[in-house]
């Protein structure tokens, strides 16, 4: 039997770390890549004696979440305890949500080929982050950072609603564009500040059973889910194919070996013994707290695609392009109002910006520039100051060292010289200095006057406005 | 005038009168210590040297009228499971033989504002669990009345250096007990405040959802002084109370009458000591005496409570020590092969035999399998331990018991058996479990001479019905004029 015979069960747990100042129960702040232990504290060091307070915000973000995704919010809810040992989790426990979390039942829309798709959502809860084990630095030992201990996170649970690998990043690319739209999370990947949690199963088509799953555990690039799940999808399928049987196991992803290694199985799975935290009271949510964040929401990213359709015209897939990212979006708004010709933002966002953000491999929030230098390079070029072929040097300018446009063209010489007067100038200077191109260009040598532009160019270090020395040439050779 | 046999009041007076000097006291003090440590074993960190020149400094701002604080240059001694900054918290454990605490918890911040002097850390039973102060890993603190005997425990360092006169006053902590049952051992006055009046940010946890700060003092005003010190809001511990601050010596009135005491049967039956028995009796007596009313009911809820209070108890108790794991600031094991080593020689070879028994034990009632029938099951009647007591509370203002079955008992007597030194407990437990305020004072003596203890239990944060009753009967037996330790051999 082929692959064709077999359907693919996906579920996904998303870890969003939360955009908060500080920490979900101490006021250390959570900002990334601060050196090592620096960004603690007493509570987050897990001193003896000391008791977590519970960060409102927190609770304000996951409430945010769990309403842009549809789901119930929950007007009583606490904070449990998940007991387990590991030298990142300096308290022994993981402060999370058990039985009662703040968000279930939701569902977030996707579009696939066959069109519009619910993934359902049974849960988002809220839970601190552990520390992070530096391996290998010192000696072949390893040291504990707990500069990431206590930041915030939500966990996002979805049913096993996903059936393929693209599903599985379509939805986590409409994820996380949600989050980032109402700013709950930077959604940052590769600084890890969100990952997700991948369970894969596999059953012949038309069993209504679930087949056994595995699941691979903080993965952090869309490239890499998808290739974990196409392995592992084909893997349990040769081994059911051969006869074998599914293990319930926890599996690490290997990008450079392109595999799934097997972390621990269900033998080893831990009791965490979960018990509600008699540190922190229950959290109680009012009816009005409630609406007011409701009314807060802001507007997200279907309805922003369909506004660009119809405010600036844009295509459905250069709208879908610009809103998938809040960063991209923002900027483009921005720039128009700087510029106010949505045509040419677009344009230069869906081509040279994003070729260079793949580039370089860079998420839109990474781009160093503000939407003021964009709307400006756009005036520049509308205006006739620069060519867009110049255009084109300057955003790579931005992306390197970004400053306002016109610094840039004068620093680098890139202004036209459009003035008749000093193009005259120019011209009478270089036909003066080669009198023999001159005999050349009247004895039927064209050829002598692409050398005088070019003298020209190289004079004016190439501000000179070549269609009008071109024209003046001519104009002059005739006399 | 022996100054060390004072209280804090009278301290506080003679003060104001110049009639004695804030070093001279303290001087008195360290000179109690130093004369009654080697017998007593009451301290695990004595801060003479350290105090002695606080008071002559704080003496010097006195004379200059610049000191502020209403209990300036008054010595305390301070449970060693309370964090103090720059010194060493040990919880009487081989784990934290050598944690000094980065900060100090909210009571010791409300000590330093009034300028009082600590003289030491207190021994403890290991981590507070203990009813003797015989599990403490440093030493066996003696009962001042008998040195053979066990000052009670956990905070028995406190509950005997109060009774030493080797400190005015004490700070301790109180789980299931461990305030109230070294102060009836000791003879001293012992409170433990309802849940959530004073902070528990910095008290290193053995129960969470149990564990209050509280005075042990020698009377009844001292306690309420005390109190005063360290009931506050602390926005570091969300279940501390936002009530506003009340003055507790306002509430001594010195007058019962028509105050209606209720006596749960239950607790003056079975395995309650005879002699106990008669010197609550004539304690009840008393209180009638004083124009009380007193009224007999059922409590029968109550023997349910020491298995609910060790199901919890230990549950909360085994994820709270987790972070005793060898990684950070605690003991570590000298010799490991990889990380499991690390956690498993490290808790082995640091925690004692009761931490660990309770270690294990909260870890089983927790364990998938047994949470429904153990943990959940415990909370339940934990909430009806709470209803039967709100409806004594309809009925009475206060509930009279006794603070333990017994008199303190002899060193080494129960250490071989667990299940008797929980028993120690039974009276006082409930108290816990419902979250309410309790005190205990001395009521008279044994025909050894130990003191009995007389626990009265008060409706939620309503200690000062409870600081007045205890004081109104302090007032008419005048036990401590007539008793005192005596360091038997």
């Amino acid at each position: 039997m082929s692959r064709e015979n077999y359907e693919v069960v996906i579920g996904l747990e998303v870890h969003a770390e939360l955009s908060t100042k500080t920490k979900i129960f101490c006021s250390c702040p959570t900002e990334f890549g601060a050196s090592p232990n620096t960004h603690t504290c007493p509570i987050c060091m897990a001193m003896p004696g000391t008791l977590p307070v519970l960060n409102e915000k927190v609770v304000e973000y996951a409430v945010k979440a769990g309403l842009a995704t549809n789901c119930d919010i929950s007007r009583d809810s606490k904070n449990d305890r998940k007991n387990y040992f590991y030298p990142d989790l300096p308290k022994a426990y993981q402060i999370s949500q058990f039985d009662k979390p703040l968000c279930e039942h939701g569902y977030v829309e996707i579009d696939t080929d066959d069109g519009k798709k619910k993934i359902r959502l049974t849960r988002i809860h809220i839970e601190e982050d552990a520390g992070k084990l530096n391996h290998d630095e010192f000696g072949g030992g390893s040291l504990v950072d707990l500069n990431r201990a206590g930041v915030p996170l939500i966990e996002i649970v979805s049913e096993p609603d996903i059936r393929s690998s693209e599903e599985a990043e379509t939805y986590l690319r409409k994820l996380k564009s949600i989050l980032e739209y109402i700013e709950v999370s930077d959604c940052k990947m590769q600084e890890g500040s969100l990952r997700a949690d991948v369970n894969v199963s596999v059953r012949k088509k038309g069993d209504s059973k679930l087949g056994t799953r595995t699941e691979m555990k903080n993965m952090n690039s869309f490239r890499s889910i998808v290739r974990a799940i196409e392995y592992e999808v084909d893997r349990q399928i040769d081994v059911i194919e051969d006869g074998g049987t599914i293990e319930q196991e926890t599996l690490r992803w290997d990008e450079v070996s392109g595999k799934t290694f097997s972390m621990r199985d269900k033998e080893d799975a831990q009791d965490y013994r979960y018990f509600p935290d008699p540190d922190l009271v229950a959290i109680k949510l009012s009816e009005e707290y409630i609406q007011n964040i409701k009314d807060s929401l802001p507007e997200l990213p279907e309805s922003r695609k369909q506004r660009y359709l119809e405010e600036y015209g844009l295509s459905q897939k250069d709208a879908k392009l610009i809103t998938s990212s809040k960063y991209l979006s923002d900027l483009f708004e921005a720039a128009i109002e700087v510029c106010h010709n949505p045509k040419a933002v677009n344009n230069w966002i869906i081509s040279d910006i994003s070729r260079i953000l793949n580039e370089t491999e860079m998420e839109p929030i990474d781009i160093p520039f503000d939407a003021k230098q964009l709307g400006k390079l756009v005036i520049l070029i509308d205006k006739g100051t620069i060519s867009s072929s110049i255009g084109k040097k300057v955003l790579v300018e931005l992306f390197e060292n970004p400053r306002d446009p016109e610094d840039i063209i004068k620093e680098k010489g890139w202004i036209q010289i459009s003035d008749e007067g000093a193009i005259k100038e120019v011209v009478l200077k270089i036909l003066e200095a080669n009198p023999q191109s001159i005999a050349d260009y009247k004895g039927g040598k064209d050829k002598a006057l692409g050398f005088l532009v070019g003298q020209a160019m190289k004079e004016t270090k190439g501000k000179a406005n070549p269609q009008m020395l071109n024209k003046m040439f001519i104009e002059e050779l005739k006399k | 005038m022996d100054i060390t046999e004072l209280t804090v009041h009278e301290l506080q007076e003679k003060i104001k009168s110049k009639e004695l000097t804030i070093t001279d006291i303290t001087k008195a003090y360290c000179d109690r210590i130093n004369e009654k440590e080697g017998d007593v074993q009451a301290f695990v960190t004595t801060l003479t040297e350290n105090a002695m020149e606080q008071a002559e400094k704080m003496q010097e701002q006195f004379d200059k009228g610049e000191l502020k604080g209403e209990f300036a240059g008054i010595p305390i001694g301070i449970k060693d499971n309370i964090c103090t900054k720059g010194i060493k918290t040990t919880c009487s454990s081989k784990m934290l033989e050598n944690f000094i605490s980065p900060y100090d918890a909210t009571v010791m911040e409300k000590i330093k504002e009034e300028n009082i002097i600590n003289l030491g850390k207190l021994n403890m039973d290991e981590f507070a669990m203990g009813g003797s102060t015989e599990y403490s890993y440093f030493k066996k603190t003696k009962n001042p009345w008998n040195l053979n005997k066990v000052p009670g425990g956990s905070s028995g360092g406190s509950a005997a250096a109060v009774a030493a006169n080797m400190v005015p006053w004490a700070l301790g902590s109180d789980t299931g007990g461990s305030i109230r049952q070294p102060a009836s051992f000791c003879g001293v006055v012992g409170l433990k405040p309802t849940y959530g009046l004073v902070s528990r940010y910095g008290l290193v946890a053995f129960a969470s959802s149990l564990d209050q700060i509280g005075p042990i003092t020698k009377d009844v005003r001292d306690a309420a002084m005390l109190l005063n010190i360290i009931a506050c809001h602390d926005e570091k511990d969300t279940t501390s109370s936002d009530r506003p601050k009340v003055d507790y010596t306002k509430c001594l009135k010195n007058d019962v009458k028509g105050l209606k005491i209720g006596i749960p049967k239950e607790f003056f039956g079975e395995g309650i000591n005879e002699e106990v028995k008669a010197s609550l009796q004539k304690t009840i007596e008393k209180y009638k005496e004083l124009g009380a009313d007193i009224e007999e009911f059922s409590l029968d809820i109550a023997k349910y409570a020491l298995a609910t209070y060790y199901i919890i108890a230990c549950a909360e108790a085994s994820s709270n020590l987790g972070r005793f794991d060898g990684i950070r600031y605690t003991y570590r094991t000298p010799e490991f092969k990889n990380l499991k080593d690390i956690y498993k020689k490290s808790r082995s070879e640091g925690f004692g035999p009761e931490v660990k028994r309770r270690i294990i034990l909260g870890t089983y009632v927790l364990s998938s399998g047994y949470y429904d029938a153990y943990y959940k099951k415990a909370q339940k009647v934990r909430t009806l331990v709470m209803n039967e007591f709100n409806k004594g509370f309809e009925k009475y203002d206060v509930i009279l018991t006794p603070t333990s079955p017994t008199v303190a008992f002899d060193i080494g007597s129960k250490t071989n058996n667990p299940l008797e030194m929980y028993l120690a407990d039974i009276c006082t437990v409930s108290v816990n479990i419902a979250g309410l305020p309790g005190i205990s004072i001395p009521c008279g003596v044994d025909k050894e001479g130990m003191p009995i203890g007389m626990q009265l239990i008060g409706n939620k944060f309503c200690e000062e019905t409870l600081l007045n009753a205890a004081y109104t009967l302090e007032q008419a037996i005048n036990f401590r004029q007539n008793y005192q330790p005596q360091f038997r051999k």
